[in-house]
């Protein structure tokens, strides 16, 4: 099963043509939905806005070179590593989700469009990839939904009560675990349960790739945008209004804000863990 | 001046939501992001804007009595232990920026730890009062405290 492009042994029944013609629709349905998205709620509209608002009370100009400095630091800390996450869990989570997918994403457009028959043998590494981004998938996204989704992990409500917020989370992991078992039952060559499991494989991506304007899927757009502004903000020292970040053993720390040393001392112990506010669970 | 949600700033962790003393801090089901149900029931607290880990929650002011454009922004920073407030005036010149520890006794020394307290009994749980009543409100030390006994008396046009 591992070794095997599901979709070359799937190409006896539905012709690769048209599975080339799925993955181009679903491409098209994400830019739509996302174009959709940003013009029924005005997102960029409003970020572009605050860019400019936050521009006018910055002490500093950041030049281009900066910019991509934060460009980078930005794709390696917010995108590549989840760095938003205050949660180590629910950042474990999302990594296991968002390399499991891109996996999963990516080598299933590889495999249709370079291997669609079984004419053409699949290198080993693409269905192992494929297996292997749709297992981290199913394991990061079940670990959300069960466990770490504030619904359950906070609100104290069952796991199996569902609302719009979950149409991404719940598309996304029943593709994985709907395209796994799809790929199980054709290996062994069940032939009922594989139709059955490849339908429910289909509709489950269907929903994913066409309910962009109603899910939070355009959050992998919008998220690294908003996460670069941020830094921007730090960096042109307008911090969106917010206090700027002291070193509390600066003597002109001291100086303008004499509570600090006669309360915390001249070199304030780092507060740690000690300090840190309870879990999110007393509703 | 209610609390409102920068929705790109929010990841829905439920902070907000579980110390909101009035509850109007909500998970919305559309896009699991954290809003407040209720602006007007909103007393100002700013105990969500603090424990906000992103600083995804601001304050806005009524335009009848607060200028459009000032702002009052808070830091509370956990690790160094201190409290940063920065409040701009709606000419942008007045910029003040304040810091503080944010607390001045040993951390958790004020406040007792319910685990060492041996567990309540059936008629404990059964009563009226709440853990540490009456002591904490001092009703077993020589009755209620009424104004007679602080030698005071109701007077029209006096509120006590």
């Amino acid at each position: 099963m591992l070794l095997t492009n599901p979709f070359s042994e799937l190409s006896a029944l539905i012709s690769p043509s048209i599975m080339q013609g799925y993955i181009i629709l679903m491409v098209l349905l994400v830019i739509g939905g996302t174009v959709l998205d940003m013009i029924h709620k005005k997102s960029a509209q409003y970020f572009f806005e605050n860019a400019k608002k936050a521009k006018k009370s910055a002490k500093r100009n950041v030049g281009v070179g900066e910019k991509s400095t934060i460009a980078v630091k930005v794709l390696v800390k917010e995108v590549l590593t989840s760095g938003e996450f205050k949660s180590t869990r629910r950042r474990l989570s999302h990594l296991l989700t968002m390399y499991g997918f891109v996996m999963f994403a990516a080598t299933t457009a590889i495999m249709i469009f370079n291997y669609p028959t079984l004419d053409m043998p699949t290198p080993a590494i693409l269905p192992q990839l494929w297996h292997l981004g749709a297992l981290m998938l199913a394991v990061g996204g079940s670990w959300f939904w069960f466990f770490i989704r504030v619904d359950v992990s906070a609100e104290g409500l069952t796991w199996y009560r569902f609302e719009r917020a979950d149409l991404f989370i719940l598309s996304l992991l029943t593709t994985s675990i709907f395209g796994l078992i799809w790929s199980y039952m054709q290996s062994h060559a069940i032939a009922g349960w594989t139709m059955l499991f490849l339908v429910l494989f289909v509709a489950a991506s269907t929903t994913l790739f066409g309910s962009v304007l109603w899910s939070k899927f355009a959050h992998m757009f919008f998220k690294p945008a908003a996460a670069f502004q941020k830094r921007i903000t730090i960096a042109d020292e307008s911090r969106e209004n917010l206090p700027p970040d002291y070193d509390l053993s600066d003597p002109a720390v001291h100086a303008k804000f004499p509570d600090i040393p006669q309360y915390m001392g001249k070199k304030p112990v780092y507060m740690g863990l000690g300090i840190k506010r309870e879990a999110p669970n007393h509703y | 001046m209610p609390t409102f949600v920068y929705m790109t700033r929010c990841d829905g962790c439920g902070h907000c939501v579980d110390i909101c003393p009035s509850d109007i801090m909500h998970i919305d089901k559309t896009l699991r992001r954290a809003y407040n149900i209720e602006p007007n029931m909103c007393w100002e607290c700013f105990s969500c804007v603090k424990a906000c880990p992103h600083q995804a929650i601001d304050v806005r002011g009524y335009a009848d009595f607060a200028p459009l454009g000032s702002s009052v922004r808070v830091l509370r920073d956990e690790e160094k232990g201190t409290i940063a407030w920065r409040i701009k005036f709606r000419n942008g010149k007045k910029d003040m920026e304040l810091l503080a520890p944010i607390t001045t006794k040993p951390w958790g020394s004020a406040t007792p730890n319910l685990a060492d307290l041996p567990a309540p009994s059936k008629e404990m749980r059964d009563s009226e009062l709440l853990c540490f009543e009456p002591k904490h409100i001092r009703m077993d030390d020589g009755a209620l405290r009424t104004l007679e006994f602080a030698g005071l008396a109701l007077k029209e046009g006096v509120y006590y």
